[in-house]
């Protein structure tokens, strides 16, 4: 079921609504891995190939999402008032500044962790799917509702984690889950990479942790500081080409539009280039 | 492939805190994937010991239980090497498991029509 899947010959029953948008969540077990992060990055990176998306926060009661996009002076309504009744979906889905055809739907602040289903979910997300090429879902931490309103009207599920053995612990609960819901395959984002750490072999390495996991990467982010100065600004790092961390989730954007993009070089030591120069030069 | 970015990362192969990482994962990942802690574990290689030792003897020492993955899918391998037969002479396989035949284990074995039909042939 993917792009596209839901065009329906003029036939019997009803029609389905034509599934435009690829529904893709976000999400990882662990808190604080870079699910909000990942989100609003990809989020940008995709709105400026062009691409419809809406992003939406379904972290309920714990709002991030606005601020990470520096859109918090603009929330009017929230998904919990799209889902109950207050107020059209339209209203609650705010543009963002420099890119127009890109949106975000913000969680509410300070509710009930059950005012939304994940069958309010999936309807939600069908009536978006007409207008938009790709809505993410940025999933709260943990397995308990928010998680399955989260991953209920996926097309496509990224797990992000941190190469520590807790937070691969915790994707693989996830991979799990998802593999009894008929989720799967989903694909992993291994971030916060450090590369010299890696090369020490003081680190889990991105090969070490997909071979774990036995899932496909779609992403391997560096840890960068900028992660955090862009977040302070609300500016997301993917709106410039600066930043490795920011080519890193570009990179990510392109794949999950069918580009086949290698993964770029952790280490830019130089040192690094030293390598590549004599592996070349070995014939290698 | 996996030897090639090790090269190029200038991986060393000495043994840092990641392999030590990826190990302690693996033990717990596999633990977790069949809701089964260590202690269980150990109770339930005992009792499988147990029961193969009451047909034959087993060499305990070198006795090599573990559990281990193909994929996403847990699996376990057992290595349990036997001791020869103690009394009677050293012969060979087939007349092994004749002085045997009173087992429960081998009877269902013999239930078995297909098995027969070569040796009576
Ligand atoms: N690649 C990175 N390099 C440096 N810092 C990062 C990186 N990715 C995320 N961070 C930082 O890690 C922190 C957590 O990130 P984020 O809020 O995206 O995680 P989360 O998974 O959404 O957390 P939660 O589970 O609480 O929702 C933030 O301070 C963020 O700036
Ligand atoms: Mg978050």
């Amino acid at each position: 079921m993917g792009v596209n899947a839901g065009v329906t010959t003029s036939g019997s029953r009803t029609p389905a609504p034509v599934k435009r948008a690829r529904v893709v969540t976000i999400t990882s077990g662990k808190g604080g891995v870079g699910k909000t992060t990942t989100t609003a990055n990809i989020g940008v990176a995709l709105a400026k190939l062009n691409q419809r998306v809406t992003l939406i926060d379904a972290d309920i009661g714990l709002r991030n999402l606005d601020i990470i996009m520096g859109l918090e002076n603009r929330i009017v309504y929230d998904l919990v008032d799209v889902v109950e009744g207050r107020c059209k979906l339209r209203q609650a889905m705010i543009k963002h500044k420099q890119l127009p055809e890109l949106y975000l739907i913000p969680s509410a602040q300070t509710r009930d962790k059950t005012a939304v289903s994940p069958a309010d979910m999936i309807q939600l997300t069908n009536q978006l799917r007409k207008e938009m090429d790709f809505i993410i879902i940025d999933c709260p931490a943990g397995i308990e509702r928010g998680f399955r309103n989260a991953i209920a009207p996926a097309d496509d599920v990224l797990i992000v984690t941190n190469p520590e053995v807790s937070a691969v612990r915790d994707a693989d609960r996830i991979i799990g889950l998802l593999e009894a819901e008929n989720k799967g395959p989903a694909k992993l984002i291994l971030n916060r990479v450090k590369g010299d750490m890696v090369r020490k072999g003081e680190m889990l390495s991105a090969e070490d942790v997909t071979d774990i996991l036995a899932i496909k990467i779609i992403g391997i982010v560096p840890e960068d500081d900028t992660v955090v100065s862009s977040s302070n600004a609300g500016t997301p790092l993917a709106l410039s080409e600066n930043s490795r961390a920011g080519v890193a989730f570009q990179n990510i954007a392109r794949r999950l539009m069918g580009e086949t993009v290698p993964f770029m070089p952790l280490d830019d030591s130089p040192n690094f280039f030293k390598r590549i120069a004599r592996l070349f030069a070995s014939g290698q | 492939m996996a030897g090639f970015f090790d090269r190029l990362m200038g991986r060393s192969s000495a043994k840092g805190s990641g392999s030590k990482a990826r190990e302690r994962l693996q033990f717990i990942l596999v633990h977790d994937r069949i809701h089964l802690p260590p202690e269980r574990l150990e109770e339930m290689k005992r009792e499988i010991l147990a029961v193969i030792s009451k047909y034959v003897s087993v060499d305990e020492h070198n006795v090599d239980i573990a559990l281990q993955k193909r994929d996403r899918n847990p699996l376990l391998v057992a290595e349990i090497p036997f001791h020869k037969a103690a009394e009677g002479p050293d012969d060979d396989a087939d007349s092994f498991l004749s002085t045997e035949d009173d087992s429960p284990l081998l009877n269902e074995d013999g239930d078995e029509d297909e098995d027969d039909e070569e040796e009576e042939l």
